[in-house]
C-alpha cells in the first residue's frame, strides 16, 4: 500500500498516510487528482480505479471516501477488506464512529492505523487485538495526563 | 520564566480548539490557519513539555490535513521525543512519521533517541520507535540500527516481534547489508507459531520476492509448507504472489503448488482468496490446462455476479490469461461484447481491452464494426479510447494483422467522421504511413482522402485537421491516381480552408502545387503527343522530351490508335483521356513504379473523363489565381512563400497556353518546349519516389580498416543519442526533393551528425561513396530489411556507443537474433515496406536496476553463501558474515551482480533447469560437501577479493561449507532444496 487517504464526499481531506516518499508538492496534486477521481463516480460502480501506473480502492462509507493505493499486481479485493477492517476497528473504538469522530480525534485514528498497518503492510488482522492494543496506549496516555494535571495543578496552586 | 510559559500553558489553544476555529473559519481558512502557526511558532518553543506538546500535535494536524510547512517543528518534536511521557512520545512520533521525510535533516538528532526507545522495556514505546523507523527510515537510520532491529526479530513479544519484521522491509530497502545481518532471523520466523508474525513475514517476502524473484527460490519449501497448512486468508493470498512469483522460475515449483492452489479454490468461500488463486494460475500457471479451466471456470462466476467488483476483476483476469488461452475469452465473448456498454467506465475499458487483445485476422473487420457503432453511441471520453485502441491494435507491428489494407483505409476515413473523434494526429500519422508503405492501397486512399476534403464539414473540427492535412498530402501525391484532379484542387482551394491553421494551409497549397503540376503535365503531354502523332513528328518529340522515348510498344500503339482517332475533332475528348493514359503510364514508368496495378489506374484514367481541354486547364489557372491571390501578402511565411511558388509556375506557363491555339501545328511544338520542359522538371521533381531508408542503415556501414571509433566514444553516445532519438520517422515526409540530392543530403547530415569528430575526410568521402549501397533503390523497396547486408555485431555494439560491456553485447546478439519476420508474405496481402525498426528497443533495453540487485545480491550470498558480490563495505561484513553462519550447510552457487537480464535467466536457469546437466550438479554438490571447512570458507573470502572486479563470469558454482563443529545445527531449508526440486 503506498498510502491511505479519507476524503469526505465534499473533497475535505480527513486523514492521510504516506507509506511511499511523496514531498508535499507531490501530495496536494495526488490528492487534488484522486478526489476528482473518486468523488465524481456513481455509487453502482466498481470500487477500483487505475491510476497513473498504480491502482486505488476506495470505499465508501457514510460521507467519507477510504481510499487506498496500492500497485498493479497486488490484490484489490483484499485491500477492501483491509479498509473494512479499519473502518469496524474504528467504529468499535468510537462506538459508532462518525466523521466528526474523525476530525476531532485525528491522532487516535493515527493511532489504530498505525497498529493495522506498518510499512504499508497488513500486520495485525485480529479487531480485538488492536482494540486492546489501543486501550493499553490510552491507558498510559491518561496515567500520564493526570499525573501532569496534578503537577500542573500543583504548580498553579503554588504560584497562586 | 515560568510566568509566561504557565500563562502559555493555561491559554492555549489545544487541538480541539484549533479544529473547532477552522471549522468556524470557512471562509477564511489560510488566514486562520496562518494565524495560528503563529502561535505555534511562539507554543513550540516553549520550555514546557504540555504546551509543546499541544502545539506539535497541532502543527501535525495542519501539516497533514492542510499541508503547511512544518519544518519548524521538527526540533521541538525531536525534544518531545525524548521526554520520558508516553503521551509526549506518541504526538512527537506522530510529527515524525507525519513531516518526516529521508533527508530531514534532524534525524541525525532522532537516531539516539530510536534506539533508547528501541531497547525500551515499554513494549508501547518500542513499537511507536518502530513504526516512526518505518516511516522515516533513510541509509544512516538503518545502518545505525540495524543491531536493534536484529535484536527485536527474536523478541518474547509477538507486538514488537512482527513490528520488527515488518520495519525490516524498509531497513533492507535503504541498506542492502542489513541483509547480511537479519536475514537469517527473518527465515527462523516463518516457521514461528504465531500466525501475525508469519503474516508479518511472508508480507515481507511477498515484497521482496515481487522485486527479485531468483533469490528466493531455496525458501520454496517453507513458503510449500504455509500455503498447505495455513487456514489463514491473509497470509495465503501473500503466499500466493510469492508462488506467482517463482513458479516461472522453476517448472517443477509450478508441478508442486497447483495441487493445494486448486484445493484452496475448492475450499474457499472468500472472494479475495479465491481472485488470488485464479491471479496466480493466470498469471504463472497457464501451462497447465487443468488449473486454468478450473480458474476460468471461476472468472466466469465472477462474470455473471453483480457486484461491479468481482465483474471487474473477472476482465482483468481474463485479459491476463488471453495471450495464451484464447478460447477462455472467446467462451465468453458475448458477456465481453456486452459489457462495453457497462455503466461502469473501468468495466467498459476493460472490456476494450480484452476485445482489442482477442482480434485476428479474421474477425478484425467485424469487431471494427461493432466497436464503430460502440463508439458512435458512446460518450466523447470513451469513444475516443475506443478509437484509440483499434488505430492502436491495427497498425501493430507495421499493420501486422491487416489483409484488407483498402477496408482499413475507408475505415480510417470512417472514424474522422464520428462526431467525437479527437485522434486526428494518429489517423493522420497512419494515412501518411499507409500511404508509404502500402502502394497498392493509394488509388484507394486518394478516393478517401478526396472525400474527406471535399467534406465542408470537417474543416470546422479542429481536432480532424491533422486528418485533413494527411489527406491533403496524400492527395497531391498520389494524384495521379485520382479520377478527377480538378475537383480535388477544387476541394483544395475552396473558402473555408481559411479555417484551417497555417501549417495545414501549407500542406494544401502544397498539395494544390503538385495537382496543378500534375494537370499541366498531362495537358501539355497530352496535346504534345497529339500534335506529334498528328504531324508525324514523332522523332522530333522524342528528342524535345526524355519522357517520351522511353514509351515501350504499348505506348506506340496506343499512339499509332490515337492518331487514327486524333483526325475528327468530336473524338477530341476521349483521345485526350487516352493520351493522358498513355502519358501517366509513361510517368509511372517513369519512377521506377513497375508494380503499379494496371487496373485501378488504366480504369480510373479510361472511365473517368479525364479532360483536361484548354478551358479547363485556363479555368483551373484562374481558380487558383483567385484564391491564392490574397495570400499572397499573408503573414504565415509557410503559406505566403508556397502560394507565390505556385504563382510563380503559373505566371509561368499561363502564356503560352493561352497563346497556343493561335499558333498553327507545326509551330505549336517548339513553342510549348519551353513550358513542357518546365512542367516536366517539375513533374520529375514531384513524382520521383523518394526510397525509403531504414533508420538503423548508418549503423550497418563497416568499419573501414583504421579507423578507431572508440576514441571518441564519450563524444559519440551523446551524439547518437541526439540523432536516434529525435527521429521518430524514417522518410522524408515533407517537400519531395530530387531523389539524389535529398538522399545524399539527408546521408551527409546524418554522417556529419554521427561522426563529427572524426578527422579523416576520406572517411567521408569514402562513406559517400558507398552509401548507395545502403540506399534502398527505387526497383527492389518492396523487400524487407532483411536484403541488407548482415549486421556487424561488433560494429553495432560501438556505434551505439557504450563500453565493451560483455552483458550487453550478450544482450545485443540476443536481440539481432530475434526471428525476423519473414519477408516474403505468402498471403495474398499488399506489400508492407517494413524498415528495421528495433532502434527503439535498443535504447530503452539498457537500464540498470541497481538499488535491487543490492538486496537481491545480498539476499544470495546469505542464502547461498554467494560470495562474488562486490559492495562496498563487503568485507568488514563478511568477517561477521562467516562468524556468525558458521554451522549451517550451505549450497552456493554464485551469480554475477550485473546480471539483470539475460544473464540472471542463464544463471537460474543452471540453478532451475531440469536438465540432467543440473541433477548433476546439485549431487556433484553433495558429494562435495564434507570437504575441509577451513581452506573452503578462506578461499571463499580470497575469492571474493579477486572476483571483485569481474562481471561477467557465468560459472555456476557449487560450494559446501561445514565449520568444524558442523552438523549441530543444521538447519531443515538447505537439505531439502534438492529434495524439493527433484
Amino acid at each position: 500500500i503506498h498510502f491511505v487517504l479519507l476524503i469526505s464526499r465534499q473533497g475535505k481531506v480527513r486523514l492521510t498516510k504516506w507509506y511511499s516518499p511523496y514531498s508535499q508538492k507531490e501530495r496536494t496534486k495526488v490528492i487534488r487528482e484522486l478526489s476528482g477521481l473518486i468523488l465524481t463516480r456513481g455509487p453502482k460502480l466498481c470500487n477500483f480505479v487505475e491510476w497513473s501506473g498504480l491502482k486505488v480502492v476506495y470505499k465508501r462509507y457514510a460521507s467519507l471516501y477510504f481510499c487506498m493505493c496500492i500497485n498493479q499486481d497486488d490484490n484489490e479485493l483484499e485491500v477492501l477488506e483491509i479498509i473494512h477492517h479499519f473502518v469496524e476497528i474504528l467504529d468499535r473504538y468510537f462506538g459508532s464512529v462518525c466523521e466528526l469522530d474523525l476530525i476531532f480525534n485525528f491522532h487516535k485514528a493515527y493511532y489504530i492505523l498505525d497498529e493495522l498497518l506498518i510499512a504499508g503492510e497488513l500486520q495485525e488482522s485480529s479487531k480485538k487485538t488492536v482494540a486492546r492494543l489501543i486501550a493499553a496506549q490510552d491507558s498510559l496516555v491518561e496515567a500520564a495526563k493526570e499525573q501532569a494535571s496534578s503537577i500542573s495543578n500543583m504548580i498553579a496552586q503554588a504560584t497562586k | 520564566m515560568t510566568g509566561p510559559s504557565l500563562m502559555d500553558s493555561l491559554f492555549q489553544r489545544t487541538l480541539e480548539d484549533l479544529i473547532k476555529g477552522l471549522r468556524l473559519h470557512l471562509v477564511h481558512e489560510s488566514t486562520f490557519i496562518s494565524k495560528s502557526l503563529d502561535e505555534i511558532r511562539r507554543e513550540v518553543r516553549s520550555p514546557d513539555l504540555d504546551t509543546k506538546a499541544a502545539a506539535v500535535q497541532k502543527v501535525t494536524y495542519l501539516r497533514s490535513l492542510h499541508g503547511v510547512d512544518d519544518s519548524f517543528a521538527a526540533f521541538p518534536a525531536v525534544e518531545l521525543a525524548a521526554s520520558p511521557r508516553f503521551r509526549h512520545k506518541q504526538i512527537a512520533y506522530l510529527a515524525a512519521s507525519v513531516s518526516f521525510h529521508s533527508a530531514t535533516a534532524v534525524l541525525l538528532l532522532l537516531t539516539n533517541q530510536l534506539r533508547k526507545d528501541l531497547n525500551s522495556s515499554n513494549e508501547f514505546e518500542v513499537s511507536l520507535a518502530l513504526q516512526c523507523l518505518s516511516v522515516v527510515c533513510n541509509l544512516d537510520l538503518a545502518r545505525d540500527l540495524t543491531p536493534e532491529i536484529f535484536t527485536l526479530l527474536s523478541s518474547s513479544k509477538q507486538l514488537i516481534r512482527k513490528k520488527a519484521i515488518a520495519t525490516i522491509l524498509r531497513v533492507f530497502g535503504e541498506y542492502p547489508d542489513a541483509v547480511r545481518v537479519c536475514f537469517k532471523r527473518l527465515v527462523e520466523n516463518v516457521e514461528s507459531s504465531d500466525p501475525q508474525t508469519v503474516s508479518a513475514v511472508v508480507s515481507v517476502f511477498c515484497e521482496l520476492a515481487s522485486r527479485e524473484p531468483n533469490s528466493y527460490l531455496p525458501l520454496a519449501p517453507e513458503f510449500y509448507r504455509v500455503l498447505v497448512d495455513s487456514r489463514n486468508n491473509w497470509v495465503l493470498i501473500k503466499v500466493l504472489k510469492i508462488f506467482a512469483n517463482l513458479a516461472p522460475l522453476e517448472p517443477r515449483l509450478a508441478k508442486r503448488i497447483i495441487e493445494p492452489i486448486g484445493e484452496h479454490m475448492r475450499r474457499t468461500g472468500a472472494k479475495s482468496l479465491m481472485f488470488e488463486c485464479i491471479r496466480t494460475i493466470v498469471t504463472s500457471l497457464s501451462d497447465y490446462d487443468s488449473a486454468v479451466r478450473l480458474a476460468v471456470a471461476k472468472v466466469q462466476e465472477f462474470l455473471v455476479d453483480d457486484d461491479p467488483n468481482l465483474k471487474y476483476l473477472g476482465l482483468q483476469a481474463l485479459s491476463i490469461v488471453v495471450p495464451k488461452h484464447s478460447w477462455a475469452v472467446v467462451e465468453n465473448k458475448e458477456f465481453v461484447i456486452k459489457s462495453l456498454s457497462d455503466t461502469d467506465p473501468n468495466i467498459k475499458l476493460e472490456a476494450l481491452r480484452l476485445v482489442m487483445a482477442m482480434v485476428s485476422e479474421d474477425d478484425l473487420s467485424e469487431i471494427c464494426r461493432v466497436l464503430l457503432n460502440y463508439a458512435l453511441k458512446s460518450d466523447p471520453e470513451f469513444c475516443n479510447e475506443i478509437l484509440g485502441s483499434v488505430l492502436a491494435t491495427c497498425s501493430r507491428n507495421v499493420y501486422e494483422i491487416i489483409i484488407d489494407f483498402d477496408w482499413y483505409v475507408s475505415v480510417l476515413g470512417e472514424m474522422t467522421r464520428i462526431p467525437h473523434c479527437q485522434k486526428g494526429e494518429e489517423i493522420e500519422s497512419q494515412l501518411i504511413d499507409i500511404g508509404m508503405r502500402v502502394k497498392d492501397v493509394r488509388p484507394e486512399l486518394v478516393h478517401v482522402g478526396r472525400d474527406l476534403l471535399i467534406d465542408p464539414a470537417l474543416l470546422g473540427n479542429p481536432f480532424l485537421h491533422r486528418v485533413l492535412s494527411a489527406a491533403a498530402w496524400v492527395s497531391g501525391e498520389y494524384v495521379k491516381f485520382s479520377k478527377n484532379p480538378i475537383e480535388l484542387m477544387e476541394a483544395l482551394l475552396q473558402p473555408r480552408t481559411g479555417l484551417l491553421p497555417s501549417s495545414i494551409r501549407a500542406v494544401y497549397i502544397q498539395s494544390a502545387f503538385k495537382v496543378l503540376t500534375f494537370c499541366l503535365h498531362s495537358y501539355l503531354f497530352a496535346k504534345e503527343a497529339v500534335a506529334s502523332s498528328s504531324s508525324c513528328a514523332y522523332d522530333l518529340e522524342s528528342g524535345a522530351s526524355d519522357s517520351i522515348p522511353e514509351k515501350g510498344c504499348p505506348e506506340g500503339s496506343n499512339l499509332a490508335t490515337s492518331e487514327a482517332l486524333a483526325s475528327s475533332e468530336q473524338n477530341e475528348d476521349f483521345n485526350r483521356s487516352f493520351l493522358c493514359q498513355s502519358v501517366e503510364d509513361n510517368c509511372t514508368e517513369n519512377d521506377g513504379d513497375t508494380l503499379v496495378a494496371p487496373g485501378p489506374s488504366s480504369s480510373s484514367a479510361s472511365l473517368n473523363k479525364l479532360q483536361f481541354t484548354r478551358g479547363s486547364i485556363i479555368n483551373l489557372l484562374d481558380l487558383i489565381k483567385t484564391a491564392l491571390g490574397p495570400l499572397a501578402g499573408s503573414h504565415e511565411v509557410e503559406v505566403q512563400e508556397r502560394a507565390w511558388n505556385v504563382l510563380g509556375l503559373i505566371k509561368l506557363v499561363e502564356q503560352e497556353i493561352q497563346d497556343t491555339p493561335m499558333q498553327n501545328e507545326g509551330k505549336f511544338v517548339m513553342e510549348e518546349l519551353k513550358a513542357s520542359e518546365i512542367m516536366k522538371l517539375m513533374h520529375d521533381a514531384f513524382f520521383g519516389e523518394l526510397g525509403p531508408v531504414s533508420k538503423s542503415a548508418q549503423e550497418r556501414v563497416p568499419i573501414p580498416d583504421g579507423l578507431m571509433l572508440k576514441e571518441n566514444l564519450n563524444d559519440l553516445e551523446t551524439v547518437c543519442g541526439d540523432v536516434q532519438l529525435p527521429s521518430t520517422c524514417s522518410f522524408s515526409l515533407g517537400k519531395p526533393h530530387f531523389e539524389e540530392s535529398s538522399g545524399s543530403l539527408f546521408d551527409f547530415q546524418k554522417k556529419e551528425e554521427l561522426e563529427p569528430s572524426s578527422e579523416s575526410t576520406s572517411m567521408l568521402a569514402e562513406h559517400r561513396k558507398r552509401h548507395g549501397l545502403y540506399y534502398l533503390p527505387s526497383e527492389i523497396k518492396e523487400t524487407t530489411s532483411s536484403d541488407y547486408p548482415p549486421a556487424n555485431e561488433s560494429k553495432l555494439a560501438i556505434s551505439v556507443s557504450v563500453s565493451d560491456d560483455v552483458d550487453y553485447l550478450v544482450k545485443l546478439t540476443e536481440q539481432s537474433l530475434v526471428p525476423k519476420k519473414k519477408s516474403n508474405q505468402t498471403k495474398p496481402r499488399p506489400i508492407v515496406v517494413k524498415l528495421d525498426e528495433r532502434d527503439g528497443v535498443r535504447i530503452a533495453a539498457n537500464k540498470p536496476e541497481s538499488k535491487n540487485d543490492l538486496i537481491s545480491g545480498a539476499v544470495r550470498e546469505v542464502l547461498l553463501g554467494n560470495e562474488g558480490i562486490p559492495t562496498s563495505s563487503q568485507g568488514k561484513h563478511f568477517d561477521k558474515l562467516s562468524s556468525k553462519t558458521r554451522g549451517k550447510e550451505k549450497i552456493a552457487i554464485v551469480q554475477p551482480l550485473g546480471s539483470t537480464g539475460l544473464l540472471a535467466n542463464a544463471g537460474n536457469s543452471e540453478l532451475a533447469n531440469s536438465s540432467p546437466r543440473r541433477s548433476k550438479h546439485v549431487s556433484h554438490g553433495k558429494e562435495k560437501k564434507p570437504r575441509s571447512p577451513r581452506n573452503n570458507a578462506e578461499g571463499c573470502e580470497e575469492r571474493s577479493y579477486r572476483d571483485k572486479k569481474k562481471g561477467d563470469h557465468r560459472h555456476v558454482k557449487n560450494k559446501a561449507r561445514q565449520s568444524a563443529d558442523g552438523g549441530v545445527n543444521v538447519v531443515a531449508q538447505t537439505p531439502v532444496i534438492p529434495d524439493f526440486l527433484l
